[in-house]
C-alpha cells in the first residue's frame, strides 16, 4: 500500500500568538515552528497502515525551505521519503490542493492521508479539494471507535481497515452526535481528526536515519501549477482581550446582574 | 504601550544548529512537555521517580544518546546537550536519571568494556530495560575520591569488593552498578571498574531518607559484603583515577547543558507570572526592579548558552577537555542557582509554593552546584590551570 501524507510547517500552539502592529501577519520572530498536529496523526496514520499492510509512506511538504525541517521530522517518525514543493509566497487551500493534485499524478498512492485541517488558518478545505479536483471518493474527519487510552490504540492499530481484496477502505469519521462508518474505494482522500491516534514520536536514533532518507524538492512552476492566490488575507487581528470576571456577594445580585447588565434572562 | 516581549533565543543561537540538533531538542521537549511536567510535581512530593516514563525515555533515544552503536542514537555532542538542557527544563532529577544511565553507567561500559560487555549490557540500557549507577563518592571521600577506601581483592579467578558508596543516583533501583574500588598496591593508581548485579550476595543498597533537594530522584547508598566478582565484571580498559574522573566530565558536560534549562525553566515562570500579577494597580513587569531581575537573569541564560554552544563544537573536534567542561559547568550552574534565587523573589509568596517550577528547580540546582564537582573543586580546576599551582592540597 503506498499512502501519500501531508505535513504543513506551522506555529507551535503552545505559544502565545502575536500578530504585527500593521496587521499584516503574525510575528514570526522567535516563534517555534512545528508539524500541523492534524498533519502528525495522518502520519502516524500512514506508518501504522503501511506496518500492517506492507508498502511506502511518501511524506509531502509545500512552502519554504524551512519546511524542510518539518519533513524531516515525518521520516524521523517513520515516512520512507520525503517531497519538497518549495514556494515562498501565501498559499491558500485551493492551491495547496492542486499542487497535491499533481503530486498524486506523479506518485500515484493508494491512499492520500492529510489533517482535517492546519492548525494556523483552520481553512479545512485541502483534502476537500484535493478528492473534488481527482474524482476520488473522500472521508474527513476520520477517526475510530476504539479510544485513545484502548488496547487496540497502545498496540498501534490502524483506525482505518483495508477491506479484503485491499481495494477498498473502512473509515470511521466524527459527525454531529456520533460516528460514522464509511467504505471508499482506492484511490481515496481520508482527512483525520484529533481521536484517530495518539502519534509516535520522532526518536534521537530515527532523526539520525532521516538525515539518510531522500527528499525530493519541486517547484510549483516545474509541477504546472499556478500559485496566485484566490484568497488573500487583508488584516489579522488579535481577539479582543479577556475582561476579568467580578464576584457577586449573593444570589439575588447575580440574578440582578444577569437580569439587566448581561440582559440573559428576563 | 506594551510591546511583544522577545522570546528566549535573542541571539538566535537556534540558528547555528541544525536540523538533526533542532529536531532532538523539540522531541525531548515534547517529551517532557507532554509526559513529565504533568507528573513532576507529585513525584517531587513524593519523592520518587517516575519510572513509568523510562520505557518512554529509552524509546525516545535519551540514554546515551551521544554514543554510537549497540542502540544508541550517535548524536553530536550539541545535539546531546539540547537534550540534556530539555530534560532539565523539566527537572534536575529527571535529568539527572538520563546523565547516570548515559554517561555514568553506559559510558563507561562503553569505553573501557571488553565487546562482550558492551553487547550484554549497551543495548538493553539504552532501552532503559537495564538501569545502571555508578559507584565512585564514598562516605569519607567525595570531593576527593582516590582517598577512597572500597577494595576489590583477588580471589581465585575474580574478585571480593568490600566497602560502601553515598549518595548514589538511581542505587535502589539500578540492575547494574559500575564500581569503583582499589585492587593490589593500594594507591589511586590501584583503582578499576567493576560491574556489580543486582542481586549479587553481599551487595545491598539503601534509599537515602529526608533529601530537601532532588525529591524526584532517587539516592542511595550502597554497600558491599565480601562481594564476589567473576574475571569478567572489569572493566579491563578502566586503570586509575583518571577513567572514572573521564566519566565524570561526560556527566559534567551535560549539566552544564542541563542548568541552563532549569535557569529557562525559572526565567519563563518568572515572566509569566510578573506580566499577570498586577500590585499597585500595574503588572510587577512594569516596575523597574522586577526589570532588572529579569534582565539579569536573562543575560546569564544567553551568556550560558553561547557558552554551552561553543562547549559542543570543540567536544564534536574533540578538543573539549575536562578544563572546558569544569569551567562551563562552575559558570552554569551558578548562573542557574542565582537566576532561580532571583525568579524565586519575583514570585513573592507563590515562589514558595510548588505550584510554579521555581521554588523546586532553585532547591534541586543546590545539589546540582554541589554533585559531580563541587562549585570549589571546579574553582581549584580552574585556578590551577591559570596559574599553574595545585591549590588541592596534600
Amino acid at each position: 500500500m503506498k499512502i501519500l501524507v501531508t505535513v504543513k510547517r506551522v506555529e507551535d500552539p503552545y505559544q502565545a500568538i502575536k500578530v504585527k502592529p500593521d496587521g499584516s501577519g503574525i510575528i514570526s520572530d522567535g516563534m517555534n515552528y512545528k508539524p500541523n498536529p492534524f498533519d502528525e496523526i495522518a502520519v502516524e496514520e500512514a506508518l501504522r497502515l503501511r506496518d500492517t499492510h506492507q508498502g511506502e509512506v511518501v511524506a509531502v511538504t509545500l512552502g519554504n525551505e524551512k519546511c524542510v525541517a518539518e519533513l524531516r521530522q515525518a521520516l524521523a517518525m517513520g515516512a520512507d521519503r520525503g517531497i519538497h514543493v518549495r514556494h515562498d509566497g501565501p498559499l491558500d487551500s485551493d492551491g495547496v490542493a492542486r499542487v497535491l493534485a499533481k503530486i498524486v499524478e506523479q506518485e500515484k498512492p493508494d491512499l492520500i492521508l492529510t489533517g482535517k485541517q492546519a492548525i494556523d488558518d483552520d481553512q479545512n478545505q485541502a483534502g476537500q479539494l484535493l478528492a473534488e479536483y481527482l474524482h476520488l471518493g473522500q472521508a474527513t474527519f476520520a477517526s475510530k471507535k476504539e479510544s485513545l487510552e484502548s488496547e487496540a490504540e497502545k498496540a498501534k492499530k490502524p483506525g482505518l481497515t483495508l477491506l479484503p481484496g485491499g481495494k477498498a477502505i473502512e473509515v470511521v469519521r466524527e459527525v454531529d452526535g456520533g460516528l460514522e462508518t464509511l467504505a471508499l474505494p482506492l484511490p481515496a482522500v481520508v482527512t483525520c481528526d484529533l481521536r484517530l491516534n495518539l502519534p509516535r514520536y520522532a526518536s534521537l536514533p530515527n532523526i539520525m536515519k532521516a538525515k539518510k532518507k531522500e527528499v525530493k524538492e519541486l517547484s510549483p512552476a516545474g509541477l504546472g501549477v499556478d500559485m496566485t492566490p484566490k484568497v488573500t488575507t487583508r488584516r489579522f487581528a488579535a481577539p479582543a482581550a479577556r475582561k476579568g470576571g467580578v464576584k457577586v456577594p449573593d444570589v439575588a445580585t447575580l440574578v440582578e446582574k444577569l437580569r439587566h447588565e448581561a440582559k440573559v434572562i428576563s | 504601550m506594551t510591546k511583544t516581549p522577545i522570546g528566549i533565543d535573542l541571539f538566535r543561537v537556534d540558528d547555528l544548529l541544525s536540523e538533526e540538533q533542532r529536531l532532538a531538542r523539540r522531541a525531548t521537549a515534547e517529551f517532557v512537555d507532554r509526559r513529565f511536567l504533568p507528573v513532576v510535581q507529585r513525584h517531587f512530593r513524593a519523592g520518587t521517580f517516575p519510572m513509568d516514563l523510562v520505557p518512554e525515555m529509552g524509546a525516545l533515544g535519551l540514554f546515551g544518546a551521544n554514543l554510537h552503536g549497540y542502540g544508541c542514537a550517535g548524536m553530536d555532542k550539541t545535539a546531546y546537550g539540547l537534550v540534556m538542557q530539555e530534560l532539565e527544563r523539566g527537572d534536575s532529577g529527571l535529568r539527572s536519571f538520563a546523565s547516570v544511565q548515559g554517561a555514568l553507567a553506559m559510558f563507561p561500559i562503553y569505553t573501557y568494556g571488553t565487546e562482550g560487555q558492551k553487547r550484554r549490557f549497551l543495548p538493553k540500557m539504552a532501552r532503559g530495560e537495564l538501569i545502571g549507577c555508578f559507584g565512585l563518592t564514598e562516605p569519607d571521600h567525595g570531593s576527593d575520591p582516590g582517598g577512597m577506601t572500597t577494595t576489590a581483592r583477588r580471589d581465585g579467578a575474580g574478585f571480593l569488593l568490600n566497602g560502601t558508596k553515598l549518595w548514589i543516583t538511581n542505587g535502589t533501583i539500578a540492575d547494574v552498578a559500575v564500581v569503583w574500588a582499589k585492587t593490589e598496591g593500594g594507591g589511586a593508581g590501584s583503582i578499576r571498574g567493576f560491574l556489580v548485579e543486582r542481586g549479587t550476595p553481599g551487595f545491598s543498597s539503601r534509599e537515602i531518607e529526608g533529601k530537601v533537594s532532588l525529591r524526584a530522584s532517587v539516592t542511595a547508598e550502597l554497600s558491599f559484603q565480601d562481594v564476589r566478582l567473576p574475571e569478567d565484571a572489569i572493566l579491563p580498559e578502566a586503570r586509575g583515577l583518571s577513567a572514572p574522573l573521564s566519566c565524570l566530565t561526560q556527566a559534567r558536560y551535560g549539566i552544564a547543558w542541563g542548568a541552563t534549562g532549569a535557569a529557562i525553566a525559572c526565567f519563563a515562570a518568572a515572566r509569566d507570572y510578573s506580566i499577570e500579577r498586577t500590585q499597585f494597580g500595574r503588572p510587577l513587569a512594569g516596575f523597574q526592579i522586577t526589570q532588572e531581575k529579569l534582565a539579569e537573569v536573562y543575560s546569564e541564560i544567553v551568556k550560558a548558552q553561547l557558552l554551552n554552544l561553543r562547549l559542543g563544537q570543540l567536544a564534536d573536534r574533540g578538543e573539549a577537555t575536562f578544563l572546558h567542561v569544569s569551567v562551563a559547568k562552575r559558570n552554569n550552574v551558578r548562573a542557574a542557582l542565582a537566576a532561580a534565587r532571583t525568579c524565586r523573589e519575583i514570585l513573592g509568596a507563590n515562589g514558595i509554593i510548588d505550584d510554579y517550577p521555581i521554588i523546586r528547580h532553585l532547591v534541586n540546582l543546590e545539589t546540582v552546584y554541589t554533585y559531580e564537582g563541587t562549585h570549589d573543586i571546579h574553582t581549584l580546576i580552574l585556578g590551577e590551570a591559570l596559574t599553574g599551582m595545585s591549590a588541592f592540597g596534600g
